[in-house]
């Protein structure tokens, strides 16, 4: 009985400590968004280095279920789907396929969202805020990613065009351009 | 014993206080709520009434068993066993008999939930994490406008509300007068209702979708016609044009800051659809939802933190000074 009792006891303290939930950032303290900010790409504007402040975060772009959502969820209200489709793209490069114009880097697709690139691709600084900008980026990152990951957005409401996020890796052709 | 009547009594007494009020199913004033609201009285009266039957009996019961027992007899009495069976079957046929009548009351107040009604007033409502888009429909594509978590309607028209949900599933909820109605992603529903007398009554999500499930409010304000009409009138108009400097500079930076990004103000370039239409925000009583009185201060305070105020909404911090705050908060409060 006593043994049972123990038994029981250990259980509940099992199941306590399984209670606790993945962090959710809401929101960057101001200082952070400014740091955030100061990301330093390569001359080329390919690739670079994100800001100290990144790391010291535990990288919440990448890896975070909440921050990846958020990230979708932008994705759709700032009408990327409007070039890029649903990551297939159209008027825009694909994602889905791997080839990265300017690397595969959250750097660098940070770069990319906040200050546009050439041949079309707007600049969303005034649009943005930087964490919806870094969010994004996390996301749009996955899309191509060339590994799965743990963490993943939630699904589509809409038909699945393709496979979920964090499950495919990035399939690349070395035939295509 | 005393002590404990005076507790019960004021116990009492303080839970009925809370049956009042702009938000309470117990106050009705439109047409579905008003039905329920009698079927209600009526499940509860005669469910007491049965309640008090039964329990009167089982103790006559008890009590004539305990006389039974003492006389001990072997042999049951004709007389006894007769008068038992005559009240076996009025029960039987009195229970058949009440549960026929509350099933055909309560099928006649079902009817009344979707009426066949000539020329309502339609209203598209759709459920966002966590505010309400409210969209005025008409014939004319330029007589339909949108605003946001508060409803006019003129007493006394039926009013349909087509209702869809854009990310999980909410519930349209505005007991005094109608029944709960849930808005579902990818699956529109409709609730109809007729005001009685002009008045403003709350409403609230009624079914947990996220965070700040809680805050998810809005006004259902009942006018007059012709008043209702005179809304709908400064409803349809741009947003007022800013008259100081101050509110020149706020929409300056209303439109080249993150604003314009998510919100509409119609008569400006700021068109987009994210968030709730701030083209009359100023005329609406609460902000974000029933989460604070439209005032300068509050409005400056929210677009300042609105994570700290409602964790977890989709309406980011975005980085202004003091003087851009104070600039828009103006412009802002000025849309009336």
């Amino acid at each position: 009985m006593n043994k049972l009792r123990h038994a029981l006891m250990v259980l509940l303290v099992i199941g306590v400590s399984a209670c606790e939930r993945e962090h959710r950032d809401l929101r960057q303290d101001p200082p952070v968004s400014a740091a955030l900010e100061s990301v330093a790409t390569m001359p080329n504007g390919i690739a670079g280095a994100p800001p100290d402040v990144y790391s010291a975060l535990n990288k919440p772009f990448a890896s975070n279920a909440y921050s990846l959502n958020q990230g979708k969820q932008l994705y759709s209200w700032f009408n990327c789907k409007g070039c890029h489709a649903d990551g297939g793209g159209a008027a825009g490069p694909a994602f889905l396929d791997g080839w990265w114009r300017y690397g595969p880097g959250l750097v660098s697709i940070f770069a990319s969202i906040r200050d546009g690139r050439p041949a079309g691709m707007p600049a969303f600084k005034d649009r943005m805020t930087t964490d919806q900008i870094w969010e994004l980026a996390g996301y749009v990152q996955t899309i191509g990613a060339y590994s799965g990951k743990t963490a993943a957005p939630s699904r589509n409401d809409e038909m699945q065009s393709r496979p979920s996020e964090n499950r495919a890796p990035a399939t690349v052709s070395v035939n295509d351009p | 014993m005393s002590l404990a009547r005076l507790a019960t009594g004021s116990l009492v007494c303080l839970s009925c206080t809370a049956c009042a009020g702009w938000q309470s199913a117990l106050e009705a004033h439109g047409t579905p709520a008003t039905g329920l609201l009698h079927l209600t009285w009526l499940l509860f009266v005669v469910g007491a009434l049965v309640w008090i039957c039964v329990m009167a009996i089982l103790v006559l019961a008890l009590r004539s068993r305990a006389a039974i027992s003492t006389q001990a007899t072997a042999t049951p009495d004709t007389r006894v066993e007769r008068r038992l069976n005559r009240a076996v079957t009025g029960a039987v046929i009195a229970t058949a008999l009440i549960v026929m009548g509350l099933t055909i009351t309560s099928f006649w107040v079902a009817r009344v939930l979707s009426p066949e009604s000539s020329s309502p007033l339609r209203i598209r409502v759709r459920g966002y994490q966590w505010w309400w888009q409210v969209t005025y429909l008409d014939a004319r594509p330029d007589r339909t406008f949108i605003t946001a978590n508060e409803i006019h309607v003129p007493s006394g028209r039926p009013i349909v509300v087509e209702l869809s949900a854009a990310d999980v599933i909410h519930s349209f909820w505005v007991p005094n007068l109608a029944g709960k109605q849930d808005l579902i992603p990818g699956r529109d529903n409709t609730l109809q209702f007729t005001a009685r007398e002009p008045g403003t009554y709350r409403g609230q999500c009624a079914e947990f979708c996220g965070l700040q499930h809680a805050h998810m409010a809005f006004l259902v304000i009942v006018d007059p016609p012709e008043q209702f009409e005179h809304w709908r009138e400064a409803q349809l108009a741009p947003g007022a044009s800013p008259g100081g400097t101050q509110e020149q500079q706020g929409q300056r930076v209303f439109q080249s800051k993150a604003c314009a990004a998510c919100h509409t103000v119609q008569g400006t370039s700021a068109a987009a659809t994210v968030g709730p239409d701030l083209t009359h925000v100023g005329s609406r009583r609460y902000i974000a939802a029933g989460l604070l009185e439209t005032t300068r201060g509050s409005l400056a305070a929210w677009i300042a933190d609105p994570q700290t105020l409602k964790p977890g909404t989709n309406m980011p911090m975005v980085p202004l000074n003091a003087e851009e705050l104070n600039a828009v908060s103006a412009y802002l409060v000025s849309l009336k």
